[in-house]
């Protein structure tokens, strides 16, 4: 699936919910899907250090396609965090670079990308895309 | 007397709202407090109709403002019954009064194998400035620990405690904590060594009488803002025969007597550390926050705060799962605590979602959270116009948190 039809079919499966309680009860069910990522990558090299909660971001490449592993201490960053791996986990460097990410916004979650909420999303979607310009050159 | 607490909320606009569709339930005043209606229309009414620069016009409006931004500093003084408004210094808040203090200080006092002291439970505005200081002068920063309980450890204090030591810098109340520390004895102790003690009274002076008088420190300050008054608003009070010792700390306008290139002469007290044109505004909001505390009672705002800390606290250990951190036994009104397995971050967003704001995190405090080895806690602090009623809205938010992270 392309980045963009991820995007769509993130935004169908929150469209289901009524209310914000189901989508953060989803989040958490996201949370406890997103594979563990190996507790060996869980070094300070790899930490997005947010105010609140901290996230861990690894990349690797494997032939022209890049692969994300990702975790943070809190849940409801946890299941951002499974939703922005999915969008973006092996895909070629030139898509992650070049499609815009909406999703967030569109399902209502754009709060957990601003400023003061300080857990590390804004950086680990900027440190995806520096991953990709590295890989792609 | 009982407070009529509904009369308190209803002098508070930014208290009737809905956040997140539910009636907002604001308990992060240890960060700031809202703002009662007096505050907001002394300030509307200064930009409306009163606005000019103080201290130097002739002309009508320079004098009233120069007259109503003094009542402010003679309001200070009476508030915290200090001798003199010559001791009254109007900074942009505790921090900055921290830093006038520790920049002076480098400049006169501090020398290379002096000893500045601090405790474990000091506010990242009580740290840096004093690091900094020591960057300079070649001063050693020396710590007190506390103990698990939240409180000082007073027998490490009095060994730490010597001639070497300069300077004693604590907080009245802990941020983080709510941890009330013995400053009365401190200073005391400090001054037999023949230290000079700042005390950091930002999170007091909010919550309770303040008597600089009696409890003799060389400099307390603290900031507007928690006390129901504007930003970028706060005080240095300082001695008066220690204030004339040190230097001035910023150059400019205000502050000078006379000015050639050869050199300047320094106005006289408070204005020698008042350089530039101040927030006039924010003193006048000061003044008018300090109306409405004498109005209802500093004495009767520390008995709700107090009320509300025992029945919060009371209703935190029914919930279970709970673990409170700082248990000192004299304690102000504000409750750090964990829920067992459960980040802040996420406990944070639910209630914030429930239309409750509390903080999380670190509190600007990260060694606090470092000696407790966590990575931060959630804070619940009152002010006069909290009530029983939301702190039942904040333990139905916590147990539904319970739940949906159970």
């Amino acid at each position: 699936m392309t980045i963009q039809e991820i995007q769509e079919e993130i935004i169908d499966e929150f469209n289901m919910f009524d209310d914000w309680m189901q989508k953060y009860d989803y989040l958490i069910e996201l949370s406890k899907d997103l594979p563990a990522i190996n507790e060996s990558l869980k070094v300070d090299d790899n930490l997005i250090r947010g105010c609140q909660s901290k996230v861990w971001l690894h990349a690797s490449k494997n032939d022209d396609k890049i692969s994300f592993t990702a975790d943070s201490d809190a849940i409801i960053t946890k299941g951002i965090v499974a939703l922005l791996v999915r969008v973006f986990d092996g895909q070629k460097a030139k898509d992650i670079l070049e499609n815009e990410l909406y999703f967030i916004d569109t399902i209502g979650l754009k709060e957990h990308l601003s400023m003061t909420r300080s857990n590390g999303l804004v950086s680990m979607i900027k440190q995806m895309k520096f991953y990709a310009i590295a890989f792609s050159s | 007397m009982a407070l009529d607490i509904q009369n308190i909320r209803a002098q508070f606009p930014a208290l009737h709202q809905e956040v997140n569709g539910k009636p907002l339930v604001y308990f992060d005043n240890g960060a700031t407090s809202q703002k009662p209606q007096m505050v907001i229309d002394a300030i509307t009414k200064y930009y409306s109709e009163e606005n000019s620069n103080i201290h130097r016009g002739v002309h009508f409006l320079s004098q009233q403002a120069t007259n109503k931004y003094e009542a402010a500093r003679e309001a200070t003084r009476r508030f915290i019954n200090a001798d003199s408004i010559e001791e009254i210094i109007i900074t942009r808040g505790t921090t900055e009064a921290i830093n006038l203090v520790a920049s002076c200080l480098s400049k006169s006092l501090f020398k290379a194998g002096d000893e500045i002291l601090i405790s474990a439970i000091e506010h990242h505005s009580n740290i840096v400035p004093w690091q900094m200081a020591c960057e300079q002068t070649g001063a050693i920063l020396k710590v007190i620990p506390v103990l698990d309980s939240g409180e000082l450890d007073m027998n490490a204090f009095k060994n730490i405690l010597s001639e070497k030591t300069k300077l004693l810098a604590v907080n009245h109340i802990s941020n983080a904590l709510g941890t009330i520390n013995p400053i009365e004895e401190m200073i005391a102790l400090a001054h037999a060594k023949g230290a000079l003690v700042l005390i950091d009274g930002a999170q007091a002076v909010p919550h309770t009488k303040v008597d600089v008088q009696a409890l003799n420190a060389d400099f307390y300050c603290f900031s507007a803002h928690k006390m129901y008054g504007p930003t970028g608003i706060g005080i240095l009070h300082g001695k008066k025969e220690i204030l004339e010792k040190i230097p001035p700390y910023h150059g400019g306008g205000e502050m000078i007597k006379e000015v050639t290139f050869e050199g300047s002469t320094y106005n006289d007290l408070p204005y020698k550390f008042e350089g530039g044109t101040p927030n006039i505004a924010g003193g006048i909001g000061l003044e008018a926050a300090i109306r409405f505390m004498e109005e209802v009672g500093v004495e009767n705002i520390a008995k709700q705060e107090a009320d509300l800390l025992a029945y919060a606290t009371q209703k935190l250990a029914e919930v279970g799962g709970i673990r409170i951190v700082g248990e000192a036994k004299n304690k102000a009104g504000l409750v750090s605590f964990l829920i067992d397995g459960i980040h802040p971050f996420d406990a944070g967003t639910i209630l914030d979602k429930l239309g409750i704001a509390i903080r999380t995190g670190h509190h600007c405090a990260q060694p606090v959270m470092a000696r407790f080895n966590i990575p931060g806690t959630m804070r619940a602090s009152f002010a006069v116009y909290n009530t029983k009623e939301e702190i039942d809205i904040f333990i139905a938010g916590i147990n539904r948190v319970k739940i949906m992270f159970g």
